[in-house]
């Protein structure tokens, strides 16, 4: 079984070798022909798909974007300023002038900036306005209302599922609850203790499912799925920041004490162990929100490298490897998705448990 | 990737997942919870009664089986103590006739014993009344001349100097 399968992995190889080769021939007659075409750039393409836009883009259609616009809400210094995004006519290159209360904003690369006196570029091409403070409902908020709303109506109904069925749980209830048992049984309980791990419940199964569910949205390609929150390092910043706050807001005095006095060590080391104990605090979930962020953000670049190989080869024959190889990383993105959850949640769980833990 | 605006995603993410967080613990989190574990200890309430069950049912034909053997013992002895008393009655009444009898048969002897000596006295009196009337017959006879009465009379004065 293994044998057979290694077998076929290397005919996949050889295969995607060849038409490395045989592409790349046909990649060089081409250029010639269409040099006045748009050279395809698939780095501005992966990167515009794992950033997040004031825009849901849907389709192209015959070279027109099909998006849905989103709120744009910018707090100027003449008060709030709120309009669709749609009015600057998917322009990303500041020639687009939306007027609003007596105020002009242009959009550069996804950031919108004051545009009263024209807008000023220094050598490096970067826009040198000032800019408003932006809280439009971009991509990625959308994705994480939507995500929330999702989860308020999966779980409301599970919980009231309990109420009227008090025997074994049917349905998604019977779905939901192993996995909120295994939260509860084999990251919680283990990790925070026995007495304190109830509190701390809510958030990590919060946690679990918002990632969790986020990462699986994230793998639906198309609307309104599409967008992943977790591939924003913004958002799993802001979920590593919750974890921070909660785990020093609830350490206790062993914890502290393990921090600003670690028992054992000897009184003129503390001078080094103190700025080193209080960088692990903060690398903690520093890494945490690095890992997911990167988990995420890495898988989604890989399918979207692999698709792109179609369209930098300009042949269909490598449909049969990018679409191969992009099933392979769906497959693990299907697990990296629950696996990064687990993992955030584990050492969230893992954290709150050192600071709460009773030292002997 | 370039971040741009971060601003908007991380307020927007700190409100939503507060709002989410609120909602979820109150409206999903904590009946969820309260529903599993209330079902687990209703469940290990049952698995310890049914245990608890088990047991006194144990007990029970223990102790069915305990008054089984009493009742059994029980019967055991007083058969054993009827037989007793049986043989008891028996050999009781055997001995009492046997007494009974010794009485009946020595007061027959008895009996048998005094009306012989009654007899034995009537026969007396009679031989004696019988000897008597012979005496006097004999006598009569013996001392109807003088000189028989006078021999008589010698005789017997013989007698008393000898005596």
């Amino acid at each position: 079984m293994i044998a057979q399968k290694s077998v076929e992995r290397f005919f996949l190889l050889v295969l995607f070798v060849i038409s490395l080769g045989l592409n790349a021939q046909e990649h060089e007659d081409a250029h010639s022909e269409e040099a006045t075409e748009e050279a395809f750039n698939p780095t501005e393409l992966i990167n515009h798909h794992v950033s997040d836009s004031h825009e849901f883009h849907i389709a192209d259609w015959n070279g027109h974007a099909i998006s849905m616009p989103l709120p744009v809400i910018l707090w100027t210094e003449n008060g709030l300023v709120t309009f669709m995004s749609s009015e600057f006519h998917h322009d990303e290159t500041g020639e687009v002038i939306v007027e609003k209360n007596g105020q002009k904003f242009a959009r550069v690369h996804d950031e919108i900036y004051y545009a009263d006196g024209g807008l000023n570029f220094d050598e490096a091409h970067h826009v040198t306005n000032s800019r408003p403070l932006n809280f439009s409902i971009t991509k990625n908020v959308f994705t994480l209302m939507i995500t929330a709303l999702l989860m308020l109506l999966i779980f409301i109904p599970v919980a009231n599922s309990y109420k009227k069925n008090q025997k074994a749980p049917k349905g998604i209830a019977g779905f939901m609850e192993p996995l909120i048992v295994f939260v509860r049984d084999d990251i919680a309980r283990p990790n925070i203790g026995e007495k304190k791990y109830k509190k701390y419940m809510p958030y990590l199964l919060t946690v679990f499912f918002l990632i969790w569910i986020g990462n699986l949205f994230g793998l639906i390609p198309f609307f309104p799925f599409q967008g992943t929150l977790t591939n924003d390092i913004l958002f799993t910043g802001v979920l590593a920041t919750f974890t921070f706050l909660l785990t020093i807001f609830s350490g206790n005095k062993a914890y502290w004490g393990h921090i600003f006095a670690t028992p054992g060590v000897p009184k003129w080391l503390l001078p080094i162990m103190i700025p080193v104990e209080v960088l692990g605090m903060f690398t903690k979930p520093f890494a945490l929100m690095i890992r997911l962020f990167a988990n995420i953000t890495a898988g989604h670049i890989i399918i979207l490298s692999l698709m792109s190989l179609i369209f930098i080869f300009e042949s269909a024959a490598v449909s049969p490897i990018s679409i191969g190889f992009s099933l392979f990383m769906y497959g693990l993105e299907l697990l990296v998705a629950a696996l990064q959850a687990y993992v955030f949640t584990l050492l969230s769980a893992l954290f709150i448990g050192q600071a709460v833990e009773d030292h002997h | 990737m370039n971040i741009t605006h971060p601003e908007s995603l991380i307020f927007w993410s700190i409100i939503v997942f507060i709002i989410l967080f609120v909602l979820l613990r109150k409206y999903a989190w904590k009946p969820i919870l309260g529903a599993v574990t209330s079902r687990e200890e209703s469940i290990n309430k049952a698995l310890a009664s049914a245990e608890d069950a088990r047991k006194e049912l144990q007990n029970l034909q223990a102790d069915n089986e305990k008054l089984l053997q009493e009742a059994r013992a029980e019967r055991d002895t007083m058969i054993k103590e009827a037989r007793e008393i049986k043989d008891k009655m028996i050999s009781e009444a055997k001995e009492e006739a046997q007494a009974q009898a010794d009485k009946v048969i020595k007061q027959a002897q008895q009996t048998i014993e005094s009306e012989k000596q009654a007899a034995v006295a009537e026969l007396k009196n009679q031989v004696a009344s019988l000897s008597v009337e012979i005496a006097e017959k004999v006598v009569k006879s013996e001392l109807s001349s003088k000189d028989k009465q006078l021999k008589l009379v010698d005789d017997m004065l013989n007698e008393v100097t000898l005596n």
